[in-house]
């Protein structure tokens, strides 16, 4: 679940898959592949199964338009989605910091990395009775979640990737003259850079589980409640639909944050 | 007074680890072009890494112009074998430009100084690359414009172009020939090849196979510059260094034989 | 050597900041702050230790396992073989990649109420769960590692004369040994997540039913039991898991060092 190893190289790797993936001899079999799984789905939903436990696409996408309107589902998105942005926001804020001075201060390194190496196969979702009991039913418990879930894989992307940066660009810079100020900021920041991405976008995936997960045992609201409720009541279509948008919502945030990335970090991302 | 003095030095890695280097002298004279040479694990780059203060030696003492060794500095500029001491995320221009901003030189004068060591190692043209999008020639040229630009007195140099193609690093060796006739810095280079140390060399000095290595021999090139590799002098010089050089691979040869 | 002088000082270090923690946690707790919120840990270890002598943890501790066990091989199974036929066989990966690349952002959690619904709240339902958390990460780990075996490993197979499924079975299937495996430790991980998610939601055993009864016996300390076992739990299995493959398969070079896609 933790992995600092996923690295630049991997995330370019990966939008070469796409790129391949998006050519044009490619393009045909990859529609071809949609089309026969829709009608599949279609015929599977009318013919083999009952289709109040499986819906037709066709009813599925009915229910996103009908909730859509009824503005159900932009209210339950954009519940969601604001409590990731805090959790992951506060997340990354303290993750860096503290993955920096692990990396950098080996009594803090000592002193942290039990709890690090410990709390990091803890699940998220393991949290939720403890976190309703400290902060309530209401919208703290459920940050407090994502920002669990955050800060460990960012401090832990951190730590890995200030002990990852090259040992001849730090002798360099010593030669150089560079003090304590200038070799982290001008050598160690920017070298660690590519894993502190890694870390955030590895933890915005994650978020996406933790708040389903927090809003099926203690919410009112959000995609995980929509999807649990829709299950209670037997409304299966708007139940596929919360989890068509939850899948199409965590594919944006990912591209988006490879193109926020690629716009603004482009330069920390290359390698020798 | 020698420039540079080894006396005595010993190493071992950690308190209780192998003596690899033990008892090395070596005196090196200001404005010298100092070749090292010796078969592979015999630590060479140990002896520039205590120069250029990385490692400190177990016993013995290192002086530069009289002065104890205790760390890097500004007057020791090191050039590493691999490419992996720039900075990716700058460019060529900032990476050279990176000394100058650490000792905090301001803006304009940072530019024509990089300008100037941008020329001298014909880097014109690719300031906007990032080390990344250059060959490996290039980025060695990059590495001694950078060392350069501080107009050191000393350059450390750990193979330079050990992993380049063979056509590179003939280039390239004429390039440094010229740079060290203008600049007059004082330098230590450590090679496998014997025709690079001939060609660039003021002095040669061959170590003895490790452990427990220390300094075998020095010879000195007393070849006219600027000098020509096809020269009789200088088969007879490559003949008489591999020969010390040899014995002491082949020491290296037998002992790992006798290991199997 | 240094190396044992250092470790041995990082050792002592790690034991005084956990002494320190506890310490300091078991004085807050009895003093501070209200027990029911935040137990002590001399509480939790004695509520642990109560449940264990029942055999309750016993059994709580190996209904996750065994869930997780059948659910992580039955996926690896699906996503090794998977991942396999995307990597070799070009048209298989244009018509499967897509899924596999929406699926992977679909948590399993968001499925638990949809598998509830068509295989009840059984095992059954836990294991097909914890089979999709882990069959993604596996084949996408290792569709990618085909991908990057080495050029010239497969050349020289061929300039021997060896026919397309050797090349295939002696060649591309070990070199990919390593990526498969790195896919496996992260779905392992993700596994945990997925279980407890299934316990809480429904289930009348396990880790996640543990910590989600303290609620109803308003008992904080099951929680915190159940969170420290699940943490060791994790700890074991990903460290078993690393020196088992180091030690079966260090022969694929890489199986030791992780690789991966994601």
């Amino acid at each position: 679940m933790f992995d600092a190893s996923l690295t630049t190289a991997g995330v370019r790797a990966q939008s070469r898959w796409w790129y391949l993936g998006a050519r044009s001899e490619a393009a045909w079999i990859g529609a071809l592949s949609l089309v026969a799984v829709v009608v599949l789905w279609q015929i599977a939903s009318t013919r083999w199964v009952p289709s109040i436990l499986f819906p037709t696409p066709l009813r599925t996408l009915e229910a996103c338009s009908t909730m859509m309107w009824e503005g159900v589902l932009p209210h339950h998105v954009a519940v969601s989605l604001a409590r990731i942005a805090a959790g992951f926001v506060l997340g990354t804020v303290v993750g860096v910091p503290v993955g920096l001075a692990m990396g950098l201060f080996p009594p803090v390194l000592i002193f942290l990395e039990p709890y690090v190496q410990f709390f990091r196969f803890v699940p998220p979702v393991a949290w939720i009775i403890p976190a309703i009991l400290w902060f309530g039913i209401g919208e703290t418990s459920k940050i407090f979640l994502i920002f669990y879930t955050t800060v460990f894989l960012v401090l832990f992307n951190t730590m890995v990737g200030v002990s990852a940066v090259a040992r001849n660009q730090i002798r360099s810079a010593r030669c150089f003259g560079a003090d304590r100020r200038q070799l982290f900021l001008w050598v160690i920041l920017p070298g660690t850079m590519p894993h502190v991405l890694t870390g955030m976008r590895l933890a915005m995936g994650n978020s996406f589980a933790a708040v389903v997960g927090a809003e099926f045992i203690a919410a009112q609201s959000g995609l995980g409640f929509l999807i649990v409720d829709s299950g209670t009541w037997m409304a299966t279509d708007r139940m596929f639909a919360g989890m068509l948008t939850l899948g199409v919502l965590g594919i944006l945030a990912d591209q988006l944050f490879r193109a926020a990335s690629a716009r603004w970090a482009s330069r920390y991302l290359l390698s020798n | 007074m020698a420039y540079i003095t080894f006396r005595g030095i010993d190493f071992r890695y950690g308190p209780k680890g192998p003596l690899t280097i033990r008892g090395l002298d070596l005196e090196l004279r200001r404005g010298e072009f100092f070749m090292l040479v010796g078969p592979s694990g015999c630590g060479k780059t140990t002896v520039l890494n205590i120069l250029a203060g990385f490692e400190a030696p177990t016993a013995g003492e290192l002086l530069v112009e009289g002065h104890a060794v205790t760390g890097p500095q500004r007057d020791r500029i090191v050039i590493f074998q691999e490419p992996d001491s720039l900075y990716p995320w700058l460019t060529t221009l900032e990476n050279v430009e990176f000394p100058l901003r650490v000792l905090g030189v301001s803006r304009s004068e940072r530019r024509a100084r990089v300008g100037e060591a941008l020329r001298l190692v014909g880097l014109r043209g690719h300031e906007a690359k990032h080390p990344g999008q250059l060959s490996g020639g290039m980025k060695q040229r990059v590495q001694i414009a950078r060392a350069l630009v501080l107009d050191a007195p000393i350059l450390l140099m750990d193979e330079p172009f050990g992993a380049l193609d063979a056509q590179t690093r003939i280039i390239l060796q004429d390039e440094l020939a010229q740079i060290a006739a203008r600049t007059q810095q004082t330098i230590l280079f450590i090679t496998h090849d014997i025709h690079e140390a001939i060609f660039l060399a003021d002095r040669i000095g061959v170590m003895t196979a490790g452990p427990e290595s220390t300094l075998k021999k020095i010879v000195e090139i007393e070849l006219p510059r600027p000098r020509t590799r096809g020269s009789a002098a200088f088969g007879e010089l490559y003949e008489h260094v591999h020969q010390i050089l040899s014995e002491e691979v082949r020491r290296v040869l037998r002992r790992e034989d006798s290991l199997l | 050597m240094i190396q044992g002088s250092r470790s041995r000082l990082r050792g002592l270090g790690y034991v005084v900041s956990v002494l320190l923690v506890l310490g300091l946690w078991q004085f807050l707790s009895s003093r501070a702050i209200i027990p029911l919120l935040f137990p002590s840990p001399l509480s939790t270890l004695h509520v642990g230790l109560e449940l264990a002598r029942k055999g309750q943890l016993q059994a709580d501790l190996w209904a996750s396992l065994r869930r997780i066990v059948a659910g992580f091989a039955l996926g690896s199974a699906v996503g090794v073989v998977l991942g396999l036929l995307m990597g070799a066989y070009r048209p298989v990966r244009l018509l499967l990649e897509p899924y596999l690349h929406f699926l992977r952002f679909l948590p399993a959690l968001a499925w638990i109420p949809a598998v509830m619904l068509w295989l009840g709240t059984g095992e059954g339902a836990k294991i097909v769960l914890l089979a999709y958390t882990t069959v993604f990460i596996v084949a996408l780990n290792t569709m990618v590692g085909v991908s990057r075996v080495p050029r010239n490993q497969v050349r020289a197979a061929r300039s021997f004369g060896a026919r397309r499924s050797q090349v295939f079975f002696l060649v591309t299937v070990p070199a990919t040994v390593g990526y498969a495996l790195t896919g496996m430790r992260l779905a392992m991980g993700n596994c945990f997540m997925t279980v407890v998610a299934a316990e809480l939601v429904a289930s009348d055993s396990g880790l996640g039913y543990l910590i989600f009864s303290s609620r109803q016996w308003m008992q904080t300390e099951l929680a915190f039991v159940g969170i420290f076992l699940l943490g060791f739990l994790g700890l074991i299995a990903d460290h078993a898991f690393r020196t088992t493959s180091t030690r079966l398969l260090w022969r694929y070079e890489g199986a030791s060092r992780s690789r991966t896609a994601l």
